[in-house]
């Protein structure tokens, strides 16, 4: 889940490389994750593409009993607040400081874009939703594993509360750290995709994301991004700039 | 594409010996290419996190199977407990990584799926021509019949030590069970086991973790598969190289 931004060299490659071979990178970044031209992305797109045509909708995860829980460990984030971390961001940072010193009560995840009535949620809000507990894997890009009990609400829950539009295509998640994310509309449908506020039984700890944190099962790790601030449902793909995946060399699908 | 019976030309020194149909020769350099690129891109994978476990969890709070000295990725005391679930011994805990690790899993795991698909694909390929020309059961299945631990003893023994060693094709026994072995047996259990690292793939079809007994154990099944195919490439050049390197390199280049 360490991210490691990508040389200038090689983004002048990619660079060169997209300016060659790169004419649909406009039209395609509409509707589909845009490849730039890249080789690597054009496999990406590949898998995700065969994923999305031979495997069922909506399959679920294993789920796990709780004799089964592991220790688990927490990588690639340091405290937003932390103005020396690598993902420090100049307004998110000190505002998160505030918000974890009064006990996240002054928190509230906005969720806007194609949606009929953008507002937000509380965690108190949040928690009135349709709730979901689930023993699952994370399964990180790096190769570990760990077996953890999350609580939280359905992604799908929030959706529908906020009156999701029928052109909604992505959701696209932002958080405190100054990281960005996006899934697609089916992965987040998943009755297993949620956005979790409790980890074996307790208040999500820093380290995991306090107080609000995605959970992707059926993708690696880094997809399920920590401490969330924001969440815009889109009809067309964005890729978050030099926030998101693709321009630090990460494939933006990650079902692998 | 000529059929390497009806086509046979025999060298004067080895008359009984048929050349390299053109589509084996084909099939051959691209099967090489695309799993010297897997092993590459894989080996850059396993660096970022080298300890091999069994069952489904397996992380850096967990005791390995197996310690492999291929980077600086594992430290101990590098990292800060920051939960504890329950106060009995044993429980699972939580605890923060400080230190920066290797990790280019970025464009490593990108090139190791595009190699993955183009290995896929050669090999589908190459199986069917085997199975339409008749090279499957002629030249590549052990004869089952002479399946036996006397004769294949006695096979090895002229391998090590006879003068000179009989290449074909057709092959003869000991090259069809390493043949077959690789592409038939080792090859598609790496994929299988790739295939169970994947949470969406898992997700669709859990009997591959039963198959395995775990992601942990595909991933460590999948690290043994490597080990298997590179005994076999060590063997096979070993073989060439003892049977006329030149000779052998022109037979698969060119066909004669």
């Amino acid at each position: 889940m360490l991210r490691r931004q990508v040389s200038h060299s090689r983004r002048a490659f990619l660079g060169g490389t997209a300016s060659l071979l790169g004419l649909c990178a406009a039209g395609c970044g509409e509707t589909e994750p845009p490849t730039y031209g890249n080789l690597l992305r054009m496999g990406d797109l590949l898998t995700y593409k065969a994923h999305r045509l031979l495997l069922p909708e909506h399959s679920m995860a294993r789920e796990y009993t709780l004799a089964e829980l592991s220790p688990a460990p927490a990588i690639g984030t340091v405290n937003p607040a932390d103005s020396g971390g690598h993902r420090f961001h100049e307004e998110h940072g000190p505002r998160y400081e505030r918000l974890r010193a009064g006990g996240f009560a002054d928190w509230a995840l906005t969720v806007e874009g194609a949606v009929a009535r953008p507002q937000a949620f509380s965690l108190a809000a949040l928690e009135r939703l349709p709730r979901r507990t689930q023993v699952t894997r994370i399964t990180c890009e790096q190769g570990w594993t760990a077996i953890v009990e999350w609580t939280g609400v359905t992604l799908r829950g929030v959706l529908e509360a906020t009156g999701m539009l029928p052109t909604a295509r992505y959701v696209q998640f932002h958080a405190y750290d100054h990281t960005a994310d996006g899934i697609d509309m089916l992965d987040a449908l998943h009755p297993q995709t949620i956005l979790a506020f409790g980890m074996n039984g307790r208040p999500l700890e820093l380290s995991h994301g306090a107080p609000l944190r995605l959970r992707v099962e059926t993708q690696l790790g880094y997809k399920s991004i920590k401490y969330l601030r924001r969440i815009v449902v889109t009809e067309r793909f964005d890729d978050n700039g030099n926030d998101g995946d693709i321009r630090n060399g990460w494939s933006w699908y990650a079902g692998i | 594409m000529s059929d390497p019976v009806t086509s046979s030309t025999g060298g004067g020194d080895a008359p009984r010996l048929r050349p390299h149909a053109g589509w084996v020769r084909t099939c051959h350099w691209s099967l090489l290419a695309f799993v010297l690129l897997l092993a590459m891109s894989g080996s850059i994978i396993l660096k970022s996190h080298p300890r091999l476990y069994w069952g489904e969890a397996g992380n850096d709070l967990m005791p390995a199977l197996l310690e492999l000295p291929i980077s600086d990725n594992h430290r101990p005391d590098g990292w800060v407990t920051t939960a504890r679930f329950d106060e009995l011994p044993g429980a699972p805990i939580s605890a923060w990584r400080d230190y920066p690790i290797y990790n280019h899993n970025h464009w490593a795991r990108s090139l190791h799926f595009l190699a993955g698909w183009l290995l896929v694909t050669t090999l589908t390929l190459y199986a069917l021509l085997a199975l339409r020309t008749g090279h499957l059961w002629r030249n590549l299945l052990p004869r089952l019949r002479d399946l036996r631990w006397q004769a294949l003893r006695q096979e090895l023994r002229k391998h090590l030590l006879a003068a000179d060693v009989e290449v074909g094709p057709p092959y003869g026994q000991l090259q069809r069970v390493a043949y077959t072995g690789a592409v038939f047996v080792a090859l598609p259990l790496m994929l299988l086991s790739g295939l169970t690292m994947a949470p969406a793939i898992t997700a669709a079809w859990p009997g591959l973790l039963d198959l395995f007994g775990g992601y942990q154990s595909a991933r460590t099944v999948h690290f043994a598969g490597f080990l298997l195919l590179v005994l076999f490439a060590l063997v096979h050049v070993g073989m060439v190289v003892r049977t006329g390197l030149w000779r052998q390199l022109r037979a698969m280049l060119l066909g004669r």
